[in-house]
């Protein structure tokens, strides 16, 4: 399965198994959704658990926190990462904080998903990266996963958790691979970073759409001698400090790369918790390789807003020869 | 005056031509002159839209939004508009634009994924697209505001589509409009389709133009596809809201003729005699039929329009493919008034990275060593 695949699998054999899971959004009816993740469920499961709705964002996230608090499980759908704004006041006063305001008497079990992130020659507000602003919104959890196996496992603990979950898609790779998935359910746990591959000299962390990229920079500096250990942050909130800081007390060296925007990504909190706790083992400054702080460009410029293969192996010698 | 005649709760819908071009009301008495223009818009509105969706299927360009059509609720507002009126566009309006000084190649240019498609000419007075739906509703509630208060005498017509009419934008932006009175035109284009979410399913309300009623502004529902009809309505509330009577609002009453973008398939959502249906109701159809009848309309006149639109469009095309290459500093120019200095450490870092590129993303070997 590719990972368009393997969410709307992940959708199916949640849906089949718990009949509180509804999905609604934008086109995610007849259409299947603009990327077709829904495609077949409306037809399997009918118009009312899988519901076209009008449009309208924060009425998505409003209307999915209620039917959340009454018992059901939505999982919305925002078509893309750019269109999410409205929603924002219903995500932070509400989803993120009833639990706590209500001192445990309330909770909202709901998931939030969308593609985000460059790459694919969208239009302008198509392509955005804020995965930071989601993860500074206390309360919210928010997962990001790089492969379909991850993608369906980490879709399916996302609808079962107690809590909201933004769900944020690489569309970049929603069709760039296939691999071995199982038809059947699974989860991955929310909140546990990966190790894709392991490493002495340098640590390379990052998240989503760049992780393949991160994973081809390891195996090139190989054939030169150099041992990258590389992590999928997977969840950046809540973030799985203890697997980075474990990998740079074997490496000492840390690169981290996020296609966001510079001021205050997330790549900034994984620094800064870095240097608090991990000081005496740091054998050179953690590098940020991030986007610019300028809105995702149009097309013709994406390629130079987004960190590429070149820049990350700059990056990595530039952490190496500190 | 159809201000008051035609009752949206009703179901009225104000008309002047049926699709066969027959006059159905009170012959409006225009122009010949501006007839002609009405006629001459739609057509090369017509011919550039089917050109964009030729260039992106040649790979010559992005994602496309097709107007086809709508060609009338685009064309007869444009022509109502005065100089020194503002529009405020969704992203389906390329007529709309090309009327309003808003040049073809600029339009081109935004499917092509260039910014400067965004850069409006001096002296046009447009927004560029806007691509969030229904956000530009408040922003064209302020500037019209802002317009009356200078003593103008502009007036802002606001384009939006159907589905627009669910964002709580929409809502906030016509109820700011009605309370400070400003001299607005909004008009939506019912064009039966949000994507694939039909007009039904996005509302319960019977008409769009009744939306408009709970905020104090006058709405109409108009046939879409009669341009005549169009271009009196709008006429009509520009000159209500140029004479501070305050906003009007227009349900363009109108079909999606092609897909919602170049990158959808209206085959998994609609039924091809639904779009068969709509394809006899025309815009360009109906009121050919009409010039016709008036002997205004003669194949010449077909032959030659068709002729001067397929120049003006190969110069756009070759207008917008010619554009030279843009540099890492265009993307960090325009942020703010000065560039800071955080932008200047970036910028400097592109330039240096792409100035030494030592891999490129499909290579498998890196040129530069390691220590
Ligand atoms: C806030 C927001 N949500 C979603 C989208 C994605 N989208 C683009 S156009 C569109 C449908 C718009 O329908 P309508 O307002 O009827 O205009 P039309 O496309 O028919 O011209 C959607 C959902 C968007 N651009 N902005
Ligand atoms: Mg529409």
């Amino acid at each position: 399965m590719n990972m368009v695949q393997a969410i709307n699998s992940a959708l199916k054999v949640e849906m089949e198994r718990d009949p509180s899971v509804v999905v609604l959004g934008e086109d995610v009816g007849l259409n299947g959704g603009v990327f077709r993740a829904t495609e077949g469920l409306q037809e399997l499961l009918g118009e009312d658990r899988v519901m076209d709705t009008p449009l309208a964002e924060s009425g998505i996230v409003g209307f999915s926190i209620g039917a959340a608090l009454m018992g059901m499980r939505p999982v919305a759908e925002i078509q893309f990462m750019g269109f999410l704004w409205p929603a924002i006041d219903q995500l932070a006063s509400h989803a993120g904080r009833l639990r706590n305001r209500t001192q445990g008497r309330f909770s909202v079990p709901m998931v939030v998903r969308f593609p985000y992130g460059g790459g694919v020659r969208a239009l302008e507000h198509h392509a955005e990266s804020y995965e930071a602003t989601l993860a500074h919104i206390p309360g919210l959890k928010v997962v990001i996963p790089s492969t379909p196996y991850d993608a369906k496992g980490l879709l399916i603990s996302s609808i079962r958790d107690p809590d909201p979950v933004i769900f944020m898609e690489p569309k970049k790779l929603y069709r760039a691979g296939k691999e071995e998935v199982p038809e059947g359910e699974y989860t991955e746990p929310i909140g546990k970073a990966k190790v894709l591959r392991e490493g002495d000299d340098i640590t390379l962390v990052g998240w989503g759409s760049l992780v393949p990229r991160l994973l081809k920079a390891a195996r090139l500096i190989e054939d030169k001698g150099i041992s990258a250990e590389v992590i999928d942050v997977r969840t950046i909130s809540p973030y799985d400090e203890g697997t980075v800081h474990d990998s740079l007390e074997k490496t000492g060296r840390m690169l981290v790369a996020q296609e966001a925007h510079r001021n205050l990504g997330f790549a900034s909190e994984i620094a800064a918790r870095a240097q608090e706790k991990m000081m005496d083992v740091m054998e050179a400054p953690i590098l940020r390789l991030t986007g610019f702080d300028v809105p995702f460009p149009f097309y013709r410029m994406e390629n130079w807003a987004m960190p590429d293969i070149d820049r990350i192996i700059k990056g990595i010698r530039e952490v190496l020869t500190w | 005056m159809i201000f008051g005649s035609f009752d949206p709760l009703k179901g009225d819908m104000f008309q002047v031509l049926d699709p066969d071009g027959k006059l159905v009301a009170e012959d409006p008495g225009l122009d010949p002159v501006l007839m002609k223009d009405l006629y001459r818009w739609m057509l090369y509105g017509r011919l550039a839209d089917e050109k964009a969706v030729k260039l992106q299927r040649q790979g010559r360009m992005g994602t496309y939004a097709p107007g086809k059509g709508q060609e009338a609720s685009q064309v007869g507002p444009a022509l109502a508009m005065g100089d020194y009126d503002w529009l405020f566009p969704s992203f389906r309006e390329l007529t709309t634009y090309m009327i309003r000084g808003y040049p073809l190649e600029y339009n081109l240019l935004y499917f092509m994924g260039d910014v400067r498609s965004n850069q409006v000419p001096e002296g046009t007075k447009s927004l560029p697209i806007f691509v969030p739906v229904a956000t530009q509703v408040p922003i064209a509630a302020g500037a019209a505001w802002a317009l009356k208060k200078k003593g103008s005498g502009s007036v802002v017509v606001c384009y939006m589509g159907d589905g627009a009419t669910s964002e709580g934008d929409f809502h906030e932006g016509l109820n700011f409009a009605g309370v400070f009175r400003v001299p607005a035109l909004f008009i939506s284009q019912n064009n039966q389709w949000a994507i694939s979410v039909p007009r039904k399913k996005q509302t319960l309300s019977r008409t769009i133009a009744q939306k408009s009623l709970s905020y104090g502004i006058p709405g109409v529902l108009v046939d879409g596809n009669d341009v005549l009809a169009m271009y009196i309505a709008a006429r009509e509330g520009i000159e209500r809201a140029r004479n501070g009577e305050g906003p009007f609002f227009i349900e363009a009453f109108t079909y999606r003729r092609m897909m919602h973008t170049t990158a959808d398939d209206p085959g998994r959502y609609r039924t091809p005699e639904e779009e068969a249906e709509w394809d006899l109701k025309d815009p360009l159809r109906r009121f050919r039929a009409y010039l016709e009848g008036r002997g205004i309309w003669t194949p010449e006149w077909q032959k030659q329009l068709e002729a001067d639109a397929e120049e003006m469009i190969k110069k756009a095309v070759e207008k917008a493919e010619s554009l030279g290459p843009q540099e890492p500093e265009d993307l960090f120019r325009h942020m703010y008034e000065e560039m800071t200095p955080a932008l200047v450490e970036q910028l400097e870092y592109l330039k240096f990275s792409l100035a030494n590129r030592e891999i490129e993303e499909e290579a498998d070997e890196i040129k530069g060593g390691f220590p």
